[in-house]
């Protein structure tokens, strides 16, 4: 066999691993739903799913299956393009983002020089998932659901890029990699304690997930914005939420605890580790919180959030000048 | 009460003072209270006078009508072909007075009192609908129970009341679009506009299926964005018709009827049919099933409660509350099954008495439960009554005053969460209540929360009343030695023939009650509940009112709800505690 050309390789192995961790974020998104049923089960005196494989770790196979053939229906009301559309950007955009982010030293898809800000831009487009999504449904809950979703993730987006710009401004770059290279000595959850308490927040809210699930809101909305979607296209609103809060709690990880470094075991394994504890944070979360009216999720966001950010982001400005005057 | 005592009752004494002598019939019945005949032209001076007089009668409590045209035993009373009554509650006096207007066929209408009641509203819908008796004056008088394509009146006589009495019941494609053009929601016909200078308004219909109508409840809601300009409450998608059922059963086999009205309720709703029963049929009953009835019944307010408390936290978001209080439910069936061998609807209440005695080991059950719940209760209270999102979303949200609530027939805990001490277990005690040594929880704020915090305070007190109970249980027989109890002694029966006989009519026809009025109201788990049954001498009754407490709490939400959000909606709604079987019959 002959020896390929050298960067023939390089870009086949970067392509290797672009799939194989697109594989892993959905599976992980799959599994995800069932961890998550059976965490509320173990948190609410129940069983959960149980009956499908051992344990029933099988479920979401199950579901899968069946979500798969499932009648798939548009309503003859709907906008048939922006219906189409809005589950595909939903997926796309979430999918999109994981390339920023460096699993380990030598694993990652893109390392990305604007790499935060390319985060930021894929969350600006989520946005118009929703916002598609429940105006093309042609149904009122959807319209209420899209409404509230585009009013609180303009407002959580303010901060939200507002929030890492302390840890941008430590770090010295938007590139994740030297991110996680900086915080060799010290998380940045330490100096930057305010900016990950509001991206934390900011990032629920982004993900639409309990308490923040203002768009969804099953008990008032009957589930906002995807209430007629059906089968796979349903199936990928579902699955873009969980893929967003891998995404978000893998973004924490990174910027704030030190992405894969600790001692003793294997990168990739303190990265799953931290990410793990994240993701059942975010089932904590939901498990255990009423939902606040949706004026007082914005006033909290634009009256309390929105100044922290920016009192953290002064003063870290004038400790980093302080420091290192110019 | 007889016509003598009736004629010395001060507000008798002050109707005659201001209306003359011959404005009033007094008959005697065993309400409990006045019962007055009036015309028609005086109606609504009168009810002005008594709603405006010194200790007024703030609440018109019930109005409904009767069919008189088949009725037998009508001595002494006015010509009627129906009868509309005006029943009107006073807190301040803790006194009744009903109201009766005659009618003939060929002048069916009276004068609407919207007016003076903003309460009356639904209930002349409700008459207009079963009766088909016109309210003159009325805002919006159309059809509240049934369908609007329906044909005729229910309640009337000559309408059928089983299914084998009409023809099989088709549905054409055609028949279909008739019916759900009927439910076509348009504003003009509420006086609603669709648009302002700047905004045009949304018009959400919610429900009949809505995760949070609790019930098949229809609400349409009109949104200027997410605010609640105004809304009109649809209801009438799980009418049974309870109390035509009443008419064609007998005394003792509409017992399992009534604990279908609020379904959480279980043996709460046989009460008060069962001490109007008694009370035509001069039955009183051993000391033994007083105390069971009094157990069993807060046992079913404690399990009505937790399911009200986990869903009303389930309506804030909070998902995982409601587990638990099934939880607690299910210790709680766990002892009424033990007791009576049913779970939702034990129907075990009997003209007399009870149907069984309590089994053996009763207390161990029934202490394993008092001694579970106290610990929960707290827990509820810690985790959810103290957080800051709750009490952000429940604080002054959806609150009204007590003089609004008795305005609007508000009763139970929702009244009491305004601050107003009315509970009928301790100022009218009925079934044994005064024997027992409770609290009764009041609000301050009248708004969401107080209704949630007066609710679990309550079942502290229920949990205290059935501690007494296990405590102080009297021996005796729990049954009534009386010839009218259900079902008769099976021990008695084989004595000779006539026994036999007897046995065998009480039976197959049931008892025979004497002609007369009774009315008994108990203080149900969601608000006071009564049945108002007219006896003619037969074996089923003439007529069946039930008055329910989820009806008038319905009545009210577009009242409280002007200005709110969607989402406060929905903790009113919550908050509430209806289920739609009260509301429909």
């Amino acid at each position: 066999m002959n020896a390929l050309p050298e960067p023939l390789v390089a870009s086949l192995i970067a392509m290797l691993q672009a799939g194989v961790i697109l594989l892993g974020v959905l599976l992980l998104g799959a599994v995800l739903t069932l961890v998550e049923r059976r965490l509320l089960g173990l948190w609410q005196d129940r069983h959960g799913p149980n009956r499908v494989g051992p344990f029933g770790a099988l479920q979401w196979v199950a579901d899968m299956i069946k979500i798969f053939f499932k009648e798939d229906w548009i309503p003859p009301f709907a906008d048939r393009t922006l219906f189409v559309l809005a589950p595909a950007i939903a997926m796309a955009s979430l999918l999109l983002s994981f390339m920023i982010i460096p699993l380990t030293p030598s694993w990652g898809v893109a390392n990305l020089h604007i790499g935060l800000l390319f985060f930021l831009a894929m969350a600006g487009i989520n946005v118009y998932s929703v916002l598609f999504g429940g105006w093309s449904s042609g149904n009122k809950y959807a319209l209420l659901g899209a409404m509230r979703a585009a009013a609180q993730t303009l407002s959580y987006e303010v901060f939200i890029g507002l929030s890492l710009m302390g840890v941008v401004a430590m770090a010295g770059t938007f590139n994740m990699r030297e991110i996680v290279a900086a915080q060799e000595d010290l998380w940045f959850v330490v100096p930057q304690f305010l900016g990950f308490m509001t991206f934390l927040v900011a990032g629920i809210a982004v993900t639409h997930r309990p308490p923040f699930d203002q768009p969804e809101a099953e008990q008032e909305l009957a589930d906002g914005y995807h209430v007629e979607y059906s089968s796979m296209k349903f199936g990928m609103f579902f699955l873009g939420e969980y893929v967003g809060m891998v995404l978000i709690s893998a973004l924490i990880v990174t910027l704030f605890f030190g992405g894969w470094q600790g001692p003793w075991l294997p990168p990739f394994v303190w990265f799953a580790l931290k990410t793990g504890a994240f993701l059942v944070l975010f089932m904590l979360l939901r498990a255990s919180l009423p939902r606040p009216r949706y004026d007082q999720v914005m006033r909290f966001g634009w009256m309390f959030c929105l100044p922290l950010t920016l009192i953290n982001l002064l003063v870290t400005g004038a400790l980093i000048l302080l420091a290192d005057p110019l | 009460m007889s016509a003598d005592t009736l004629t010395h009752d001060p507000v008798v004494i002050a109707l005659r003072q201001r209306f003359g002598d011959h404005a009033l019939v007094v008959q005697p019945t065993h309400t409990g209270m006045p019962v007055l005949w009036v015309a028609r032209e005086s109606l609504g001076e009168m009810l002005r006078f008594l709603r405006d007089m010194p200790d007024p009668f703030e609440m018109l409590y019930d109005l409904s009508a009767v069919d008189e045209r088949l009725r037998a035993h009508r001595r002494g009373l006015p010509e009627a072909d129906f009868t509309v009554f005006y029943h009107l509650l006073s807190v301040s006096r803790n006194r009744d007075v009903m109201l009766k207007v005659a009618l003939r066929e060929g002048d069916l209408a009276m004068p609407s009192v919207v007016s003076v009641y903003a309460c009356a509203n639904w209930y002349e819908r409700e008459v207009w609908d079963m009766f088909g008796i016109d309210f003159i004056g009325h805002p919006h008088l159309a059809r509240i129970l049934m369908p609007p394509t329906w044909q005729g009146h229910p309640l009337r006589k000559e309408h059928g009341a089983r299914a084998t009495e009409f023809d099989p019941y088709t549905l054409t494609v055609q028949g279909q679009e008739v019916e759900q053009g009927a439910l076509q929601f348009k504003p003009e016909e509420w006086g609603m506009r669709r648009e302002r200078e700047s905004a045009e308004f949304m018009f959400l219909n919610l429900g009949p299926n809505h995760p949070s109508a609790h019930g098949a409840f229809r609400l349409v809601l009109q949104l200027d964005g997410e605010e609640i300009v105004d809304c009109v409450p649809d209801i009438g998608y799980h009418h049974r018709g309870a109390e035509k059922m009443g008419e064609r059963q007998s005394w003792h086999s509409y017992i399992p009827y009534t604990d279908r009205v609020d379904y959480t309720g279980g043996v709460m709703n046989n009460f008060p049919y069962i001490l109007a029963v008694e009370k035509l049929a001069g039955i009183e009953v051993t000391e033994r099933a007083k105390v069971i009835r009094v157990m069993l019944a807060e046992m079913f307010r404690i399990s009505s409660h937790l399911l009200f408390l986990g869903t009303y936290l389930q309506d804030l978001g909070a998902m995982t509350p409601v587990f638990f209080t099934f939880t607690d439910r299910q210790k709680a069936y766990e002892v009424i099954e033990g007791i009576t061998g049913f779970r939702m609807h034990p129907a075990w209440f009997r003209i007399g008495g009870t149907a069984m005695d309590l089994p053996n080991g009763w207390e161990t059950v029934v202490q394993g439960f008092l001694d579970w719940m106290p610990k929960r209760l707290r827990e509820y209270e810690r985790s959810m009554m103290d957080n800051a999102i709750v009490r952000e979303r429940t604080r002054h949200v959806a609150a009204y005053t007590t003089h609004d609530a008795l305005a609007w027939g508000v009763t139970g805990p929702n009244l009491r969460a305004t601050g107003c001490n009315f509970d009928l277990r301790k100022q009218r005690p009925y079934g044994g209540y005064e024997q027992f040594d409770f609290e009764v929880p009041l609000g301050g704020q009248g708004d969401v929360f107080d209704r949630g915090q007066v609710r679990i305070e309550e079942m502290r007190q229920s949990l205290r009343i059935i501690q007494q109970c296990v405590d102080h249980m009297p021996a005796g027989d729990y049954k009534a030695d009386h010839p009218l109890t259900t079902p008769p002694p099976r021990e008695r029966m084989l004595q000779h023939i006539e026994t036999l006989i007897t046995h065998f009519l009480q039976v197959s026809w049931g008892p025979v009650l004497e002609p007369g009025e009774s009315l008994a109201m108990v203080e149900a788990t969601k608000g006071i509940n009564s049945y108002y049954l007219t006896s003619d001498g037969n074996t089923m009754s003439y007529r069946t009112r039930i008055r329910t407490p989820s009806f008038p709490h319905l009545q009210q939400i577009p009242a409280v709800m002007r200005g709110g959000f969607v989402p406060d909606l929905i903790a009113h709604l919550g908050s509430i505690d209806f289920v739609m079987a009260d509301v429909d019959r």
